[in-house]
This record gives structure tokens, sequence and C-alpha cells, in this order.
């Protein structure tokens, strides 16, 4: 895999992880592009498309796209999994997982991706094992703290 | 997570900006403040930072907060630092230093939370630095004993992440054939990870990691035998472990099928019964069940295809697919279309491919999405073959009128192409082509009506319908300005043979052209011009009518000069010129050498040579410049390679031996006329005629004669040495009479140059009659290069000036050293080497003698190995050797299958680089 972009509805990038080297500009051009592309598609068109040498695989939870780029010679079912299974374990994490849990945990959704693809592959399929690793490391935390975002950045939330 | 706060945000982006840079100067006087940080602020900054980047804006400070974070001791502070490195790093080599410190000491932490995430901050980032400082510690860390597993899973998808980034700095070693037995570890997480690792490694290193296979497929095996509830957490929706069987096949699919009958035998029930569970009814109803399920069986088909060995796989393979394209999920329905094209081009499975033909042509027609209908395209161009080529042909013009813009040029680039290679009747071809400028004139490429131009010419059955058949399509009031190109340039050259009809009668045909030239663009009018002084050669009747509009001040005073320029140049001609000048000047254009369509190399360059399919034996040659195409070409500029106009061509220019060029070319007239008029000598002159043949000559030797006439004789001594090479060429005054200003040059075309440097010393410019001269040229190959140098020769000769070109026989295969190899080893290297791209194959007919001794002893003095038995069929041979350049080394396989009894040979050539196969096989099928 090459790359994954959570976008909303609206178009704004809610996450993104790269696994090829690109420039900051390029990364800018490749999500708005794809971002439109994949927001002109109607809904029930198929999951997958070409785009430029790569495979877009991308599917729709309520109000967010998830969107994967692969290679030629990679399996388009079994990304399309990928994001299931994603999806599942930030949803089992947050426990009825929205975009709002995305934006303002979005530490946490870069945590459970990291345990669950690395380098643009899967590293551990399973949901127990990945949120195992998780939960440790939340027993890690120190007990002062709470969240790590202070109250003044949820003056922001309303612009979206 | 409570959703109203104390500052509500403004309500429209500004409001947001501005919000936010007020964030950022509070943070960068906090970064900046004189009281020192503790962690925690530290963090709750940096993470500020790192919201504020997700959020969509430019973050310019903060890293070096982040770096110091990676070192502290609480886990949530790190933690943080190395998201903030990971998403936004900064190539600032500096803080590099410092972030691989940290990492450094994590990875030596020996505890496994700080070692995971050093290693999933190496594989985010995965920079060249990174990779010099890690790519030997965390092979160490994969095989260790004592490594705790979720470790060696990053450590192995991090391994991964370097080799792809820096495959150099990575080092096999015993650590390799240790990562490949973690392919039976307990752990399938671990074998998860490992698997990929191996994947990556073994297309570079294949022979590194073959034992993978055996242990891949007793891997598979168990996955794909056991119930669906064996592997508890890591069976997903009651398939068990999808990720790792796709995994699998994929590794397999670095591998020929093995050679091992026990390990070949247990693969094939593997893939059975991967095959047999797509029939059983679905465990459960949800998409996530046969979408994990479909992935493994689509995987398995690619292994099969891969294989392309087992005829019944391969068809039961295409049956399934089938199923698949009436499939209600969009998705099947595109993945089979799309998989289908691959199989089309299986001898084994073509046939079967064939027959869902009319699903296909439906789904053409009825398919919602785009996507889904280009796959559909695809797929009939993939199975398109000469039985069903006028159907095929016949319903992509019909989808064509419909289609969705963005593949219009792609359709109308597959149907050139198809119309082209399966027409029997060059009417159809003819009548096809006009239709796609009919109904998509637009996205009709220069290249295509070039193409239909060449063939026309090129077929003297066609031409007359051809010329019947524009003069029609051009009636309708309005056509397409390419219709009007092609219209103009077939009747320019065969409008005599329907001009008997009174219907088309000269007169006619130009009043046709001409209602049209007006609204057409400069170079189409540039087109036209040539058209009528072609007229005016062809019809005598007409040249007053002609020479008329010539005359008029809308041509001779016109704004353009390409069209003034033409206008005066053919007015003038068309009055001075006699008869006999005027049809040598304006002849019929000569046949265009056979080459690729350049349609087809235009198609590969849009879709990327791997989506282009070859079914049958299209040369695959490179892209074509259409020589002598209707753009003019001044003679100052013109090249050698093509046939250009020149002083000697028209024998108005010096003395014999006029080196014959093909006529020239009435697109040429422009620059041509400067020739008639001038006396100007000093253009390189055109190949000598038989120069291509001399230059066949010496592909397979490196001695001998390359050029003689009533004067000179050149002769040729060669030798090569890797990338290096020497060659001394002879000149031999034939006469009794001095030579006078002898100047030999080398050219080399600005695409040649940056690739083969050639050093030689200039000769002394007086050859006495009867004597030989000799010149060193010392030859480096810097990269591979498919054209030759050109020699020039200027010299006077009894006060005529002598002006010869020759092709000068420095090929690629001169770099060849042979290699040696078994028949397993090639055959290995040779399935290695199975992208489209990489191989390149034609089939032509014999023009010299089958003997098997003359065969290889040119095989041989080609520059490859000459492998005996090698090959199950003692009838074909094959060869293999190694191209050297300056750059880079590339290794080639040749086959070269005789057909006696079709006095055919099939040669295919597999190397790592495309034009290097283009070219070896391009070479070497001129040899037979």
């Amino acid at each position: 895999m090459q790359f994954m972009l959570l976008f909303s509805r609206q178009g704004k990038l809610r996450l993104q992880k790269w696994y090829v080297p690109l420039s900051d500009k390029e990364k800018k051009k490749i999500t708005r592009e794809l971002v439109q592309t994949v927001l002109a598609r109607k809904p029930k068109m198929c999951s997958f498309l070409e785009w430029r040498d790569l495979k877009i695989v991308y599917k729709r939870y309520a109000s967010l796209y998830f969107c994967c780029a692969i290679e030629d010679q990679d399996n388009e079912l079994i990304t399309l999994e990928i994001i299931h299974r994603y999806v599942e374990l930030l949803d089992k994490y947050f426990g009825s997982v929205c975009e709002l849990d995305i934006i303002f945990n979005f530490e946490k959704a870069y945590f459970i991706l990291d345990e669950f693809l690395l380098g643009g592959e899967v590293q551990e399929t399973s949901k127990k094992n990945v949120l195992k690793a998780i939960e440790q490391a939340d027993l890690l935390q120190e007990k002062t703290e709470t969240m790590y975002h202070s109250k003044s950045f949820i003056g922001f939330k309303k612009a979206y | 997570m409570i959703y109203h706060g104390k500052h509500p945000a403004g309500k429209s982006k500004e409001a947001e900006i501005k919000r936010i840079n007020k964030e950022l100067a509070n943070i960068r006087s906090k970064f900046k403040g004189d009281k020192a940080l503790d962690g925690y602020s530290k963090k709750k900054y940096v993470c500020k930072l790192l919201f504020i980047f997700l959020l969509g804006h430019d973050i310019d400070f903060g890293h070096m907060e982040a770096v110091n974070l990676l070192s502290s001791n609480r886990y949530t502070e790190k933690q943080i630092g190395y998201l903030f490195i990971s998403v936004l790093v900064n190539s600032n080599s500096e803080l590099i230093r410092l972030i691989n410190n940290a990492i450094k000491n994590d990875l030596a932490s020996r505890n496994p939370t700080f070692m995971g995430l050093a290693l999933h901050c190496i594989a985010s980032v995965g920079s060249r630095e990174m990779a010099e400082a890690f790519a030997g510690e965390i092979p160490k860390v994969l095989v260790a004993g004592d490594t705790m597993d979720s470790v060696k899973q990053s450590a192995a998808l991090c391994l991964l992440r370097l080799y792809r980034t820096s495959p150099d700095l990575v080092p096999m070693g015993d650590w390799t054939s240790r990562v490949v037995h973690l392919l039976n570890d307990q752990h399938l997480g671990v074998v998860t990870a490992a698997t990929s690792l191996i994947t990556t490694l073994a297309q570079k290193n294949p022979e590194e990691f073959k034992t993978s296979v055996s242990l891949a497929v007793s891997r598979l095996s168990r996955i794909v035998t056991s119930a669906s509830t064996d592997l508890q957490d890591y069976t997903y929706y009651f398939v068990p472990a999808p990720w790792l069987s796709v995994k699998l096949l994929r590794l397999l699919q670095c591998y020929p099928p093995p050679e091992d009958p026990a390990v070949r035998g247990r693969l094939t029930e593997c893939l059975e019964t991967i095959l047999n569970k797509a029939q059983e009814p679905p465990k459960s109803k949800k998409v996530q069940h046969s979408n994990a399920k479909n992935a493994v069986l689509f995987e398995a088909i690619s292994l099969i295809i891969h294989h392309d060995s087992e005829p019944n796989l391969l068809v039961r393979a295409c049956n399934q697919l089938g199923q698949f394209l009436q499939h209600r999920e969009t998705n099947l329905r595109y993945l089979a279309l799309e998989s289908m094209c691959t199989l089309a081009s299986s001898e084994f499975s073509h046939e079967a491919v064939k027959t869902h033909i009319e699903t296909v042509i439906n789904a053409l027609k009825t398919e919602r999405d785009v996507s889904v209908r280009q796959r559909a395209v695809d797929l009939l161009y993939a199975m398109c073959d000469r039985s069903n080529a006028p159907q095929i042909v016949a319903e992509m013009l019909s989808y064509l009128e419909t289609a969705d813009y963005s593949i219009r040029e792609e359709i109308v680039l597959k149907v050139a192409i198809l119309a082209e290679k399966y027409a029997v009747d060059y009417t159809w071809y003819v009548d096809t082509i006009l239709n796609l400028i009919r109904i998509a004139g637009d996205y009709v490429s220069e290249e295509v009506w070039y193409r239909v131009i060449q063939i026309v010419i090129n077929r003297d059955d066609v031409q007359g319908y051809a010329a019947k058949t524009v003069f029609e399509a051009l009636q309708a009031p309005a056509c397409h300005e390419n219709l009007v190109k092609v219209g103009g340039y077939i009747l320019g050259e065969f409008g005599n043979l329907i001009a008997g009809d009174p219907r088309s009668s000269p007169l006619i045909q130009f009043n046709l052209l001409h209602s049209k030239f007006h609204l057409c663009s400069v170079p189409t009018r540039a087109l036209l011009l040539s058209t009528y002084i072609k007229f005016v050669n062809l019809f005598p009747e007409v040249k007053p009518t002609i020479q008329d509009v010539l005359r008029s001040d809308s041509q001779l005073r016109n704004a353009d000069v390409e069209l003034q320029q033409r206008a005066v140049e053919y007015l003038r001609l068309s009055t001075v010129a006699s008869t006999d000048i005027l049809a040598t000047v304006l002849e019929e254009m000569p046949p265009f050498p056979e080459r690729e369509s350049s349609i087809l190399a235009k198609l590969k360059k849009k879709k990327g040579p791997s989506t282009v399919t070859d079914l049958e034996d299209t040369k695959r040659e490179r892209s074509v410049d259409v020589n002598g195409g209707p753009e003019p070409a001044p003679a100052s500029t013109s090249t050698m390679s093509t046939p250009s106009p020149s002083a000697d061509l028209l024998g108005l220019g010096a003395a014999p031996p006029a080196p014959a060029g093909p006529p020239p070319s009435s697109g040429g007239g422009g620059g041509l006329l400067v020739d008639v008029f001038s006396d100007s000598a000093s253009v390189v002159a055109p190949l000598a005629p038989g120069s291509e043949d001399n230059f066949a000559r010496f592909v397979c030797k490196n001695n001998g004669v390359l050029f003689e006439n009533q004067l000179l004789q050149i002769g040729l001594k060669s030798e090569f040495r890797q990338n290096l090479g020497r060659m001394f060429i002879f000149y031999g005054n034939k006469t009794s009479t001095q030579f006078l200003n002898f100047t030999p040059t080398l050219i080399c075309s600005d695409e040649l140059q940056p690739n083969l440097n050639l050093q030689t010393k200039p000769v002394d410019p007086t050859v006495e009659g009867g004597a030989q001269v000799q010149q060193v040229v010392n030859i480096e190959c810097v990269s591979d290069f498919t054209e030759a140098p050109v020699l020039n020769i200027q010299f006077r000769y009894g006060g005529t000036f002598q002006n010869v070109s020759v092709q000068l026989p420095i090929t690629l295969n001169k770099f060849f050293q042979p290699t040696e190899m078994a028949s397993q080893d090639f055959f290995q290297r040779w399935k290695q080497l199975s992208n489209p791209q990489q191989e390149v194959q034609n089939i032509f007919k014999a023009k010299h003698p089958m003997d098997t001794e003359v065969t290889k002893a040119k095989i041989i003095g080609f520059g490859s190995a000459l492998l005996e038995e090698v090959d199950p069929n003692p009838a074909n041979f094959v060869g293999a050797g190694i191209i050297h350049t300056k750059t880079t080394q590339i290794g080639c396989l040749l086959r070269l299958e005789p057909n006696l009894q079709a006095q055919m040979y099939r040669l295919t050539l597999r190397t790592s680089k495309e034009a290097v196969s283009q070219r070896l096989c391009e070479l070497l099928s001129a040899q037979f």
C-alpha cells in the first residue's frame, strides 16, 4: 500500500498515512485530486478505480471516506477488508466510533493504525492482539493526564 | 467528548485561520520563552501543532521540541514525539541525526514497548539516512531468539520499508535463511509480517529465498484445509487467515511452479480447494465474508495465471470469473473483467475467455459505472482475434458514440489498432478509421490518421477504394478537420484513381477540398496546399485554377509564414518546372518502411506497457516518427534516418554517384524547393542504397566491407570488450585520382549522444589514388541505445563533390558477454522476467534457408551464449548474456523457435529493460 487517506464528505482530510516518500507538495496535490475524484462518485459505484498507475480502493463509512492506494499487483478485495478491519478496531476502541472521535483523538487513530499496518503492509490482523497492544500503552499513561488537547481547542469543532 | 467550548470558533474560514495563527503564536512564544517547559507542556504543545497540521495548515516549527520528547522516559511523551516525527518528518539532516540517536537508544532499551515505537518510526519515515543507520541492526533484532513476537513483526516490516527505499543498504546474509523459517512460526501475526518481507526480498533475490516456496505451500495448505474456527482470532468472518493466505499466494508468484512433484501436487490441491470453496454456499451473508473469501480466490487465480501451466486450473479459473461477470456485486464484476484480461493472453484459456464475449459486450452497454465499462473495453481488446474482430470493433465503435469523454481517446486507439491488426479486407479498415473520425474526430490523434495514410500508401489494392470513400465522406457539409487532412492527403496521392468518374472529376475534387480550406487550421491548410501542387502534377487541366488560388492575396500574402512560403514556392514550381521535373518532385509517396504501429506505441505510453496485451505477432519496435508525414520538414533540419529531400535527389546537384534515396514527399515540399533553386551541397547525404542490408550483416560479425561504390570502399575491423570497443575504419580510394578535402564525420543523433561515446581523430584530407587511410574510433557504451551512429563522408573527386552516408554498425549487442547456465536456472530467470514490458516477441518469415548450424553461428555471433540442452524442444535455440554498459548491466535471455513447416521463426527476448528487449529483438530478427 502506498498511502491511506481518511476524509469527510465535505472533503476535509482527517488522517493521512504515507508509505512512500513524497514531498509535501505532491502529497497535497494527490490528496486534492483523489478527494475530488472519490467524492464525485455515486454511491452504488464500484469501490475500485484506476488512478495514475495505482489502484484506488475506497469505502464510505457514515460521514467518512477511507481511501487506500495500492499497486498494480496488490489485491483489491483484501484491501477493502483492511479498511474494514481498521474501522472495526477504531469502533472497538472508541465504542461506536464517529468522525469526531478521530478528529479529537487523532493520535489514537494513528497508534491503532500503526499497530495494524506498518510500512504499508499488514502487521497484525488479530483484533485482540492489536487492541491488547493499545491497551497496554494506555496503561502506561500517567494518571495525572487526561486528554491531550486542551479545552481551547474544542472551539474549532464548530467550524466543521 | 464535549461539544461546546469556551471559545466558539468563528463561522468563516478567516476566523479559523485567525484563531489558529493566534494559537501558533502562543505555542511559538512558549517554545521560545525563557522558562524551560516541562515534559508535559512540551508534549501538549507538540500535540497541538500536530492537530493544527492535520487540520490542513502548514507547520514550520516544533520539530526540535518533538525530538526532545523522544528521549523522555514517559511513554506518552515519547509516543507523541514519535508521532510528530512520523507525520511531519523534515529532511533536515541535523534533526535526523538526533532522531536516529533517540531511536538507537530505544532499540537498545530492550523495553518492547519502546522498541516498538522506535521501529514504527523507522517504518513510517523510511529515509535513506535511517536505512544507513539501522539496516544492519534490524535483521539482528528480527532473528534474535529472545525477541518478542510483536517486536519481530515490527522489525520485519521495518526492514521491508528500508529495503524498498534503499535496497543497496540492506545486506543479505545469514539472517535470510532464518527469516525464511519464520514462515513456520507459531504466531500467525509473525508469519504474516514475515511473508510480506520475504515476498519483497525474493523478487530481487529469488535464489536466496528459494526455500520459502515449499514452506509457503505447506503453510497455505494448513490454512485452507483448516476448519473456520481453528485459527481463532485470525479467522475473519469465517475465512481462515485471509490476509496471510493472500500474502502466501503472492509470494508464490515470485517463482515458477515448484519443481518438487510433492510440493507441486500439494499446491495444486490448495488451489483446487480454493476454487471448490467458491462454489460452496456462503457461511455468512456479510459482505466481509464474501470479500475475504474472494480476495483469496482472486489471488489464487493470479497464481494460476502466473504459472500458466495447468490448463485444467486455467479453464476452471476462467469459468469462475465468468460467473462473477454477472454477479450482482459491482466490485466482483469489475475484478472479474480485470482478471480475465490476463487470462485472455494465455493460450490455454484464450478460447474459454472468448465464450464470454456477449456478456462483456453487454457490460459495455449496461454498466452504470465508467470504471467498470473501462474494464470491459480492456477485456474486449484483450480477447480480440481474427475471428471476432469485426464484431468487437463494431461494438466499440457503437459504444464510442456515447462513451465517456475520459476514455474516448483510448477507445479510439484500441479500435484503430484492432482494425489494423485483424484487417483481412483493407476496405473494412479504411471504413473503420473514417467512422472513427466521424464519430470521435476530436479524439483521433495524429498517430491514428498518419497510420491510415501509411497503410493506404503501402497497399495498392485499397488506394482506389480509399480515394472514393474519402471523397464521399467529404461531401458531408460539416466534416471533422481530421477527415479533411486524411481526405486531402489521399486525394493528393490517389485522386487520379477516381478522376475518370465525371462525378469526381479533378475540378470537382479540387473544389470540394477547397470548400473546406477556409474553415481549417493552419497545419491543415498547409497540407491542402501540398495537395493542390500534387493535383497540378496529377491533373494538368486544373493547373490554371490552382495557380489562381495560389496567386491570390490570401495565400501569397498570408500572415502565416509557412502558408505564404508554400504558396510562393508551389506557384513558382508550377510555373518554372518542366513536366518531367514536376512528375519527379511530386511523384507518389514511396511505401513506408514497415514498423510497429505508432498507435500501439501511443497506447502503451498512455496506459503503461503492462496493460497493453499483445496476443499475436505485433512487432514491437520503437515508436515511429511518421516520416514524410504531412508535416513539412525543411531540408536544413532534415535528419538522415528519414528519406529526406536533398540536392542530389533531383539530379540537379552535383555529380554521380548520386545516392539515390526514395523520391521526395509532398510534405517536404517546402524545403525541397530550396534545393531546386540553390546549389547548396553541404547537406548530409541520405543513407546510401543498400546501407541497411550492409548494416544488418555486421550485427553478428565485426569485420568486413561496409560500403563500396565506383570510387570508394569502406572496410571495418572492430573489437568489443564489456562496455568498451574499438573500431578501425579503412577508407580505400579505388580510383587513380586524389580525393581532396576528404572529411569523414561521425554523427550521433541527440537521442544517441548521451548513451554512446565515440572518439576519433580527423584523417588526412588528401587520399591518394589507390591508397587506403585508416581511422580509429574508440567506443564507450554509457547506457543502452537503439539508433546507430551515422558515418558521413564528404570529399571532392575530380571537381565534383561527393557525399556519402552509411550507418555505422555499432549496435547494442556488441556489448554482450555470454553467460552459461543450466536449464533450471535459465527457466527460473525466464519466469522472473515475465512482466509484459520485459518481454518482446517477434514472429517473422524466414528470409534465409533455415539451417541449424548457421543459426547457431549467428546466435553466437550476436554475442550471447548458446545454451545447449536447455529448451525441452531440441529444435529451439536459447541464449543468455549480459549487456554491459557503463551505468548498468542488463541480463538478457533469448529464445528462438523455428517452425520449418511454416518457414517462420518466433523470437522472444526477455530482459529487465523494455527498450533493450525491443532493440535486441529488432536486431536479431533481421538476421534469419
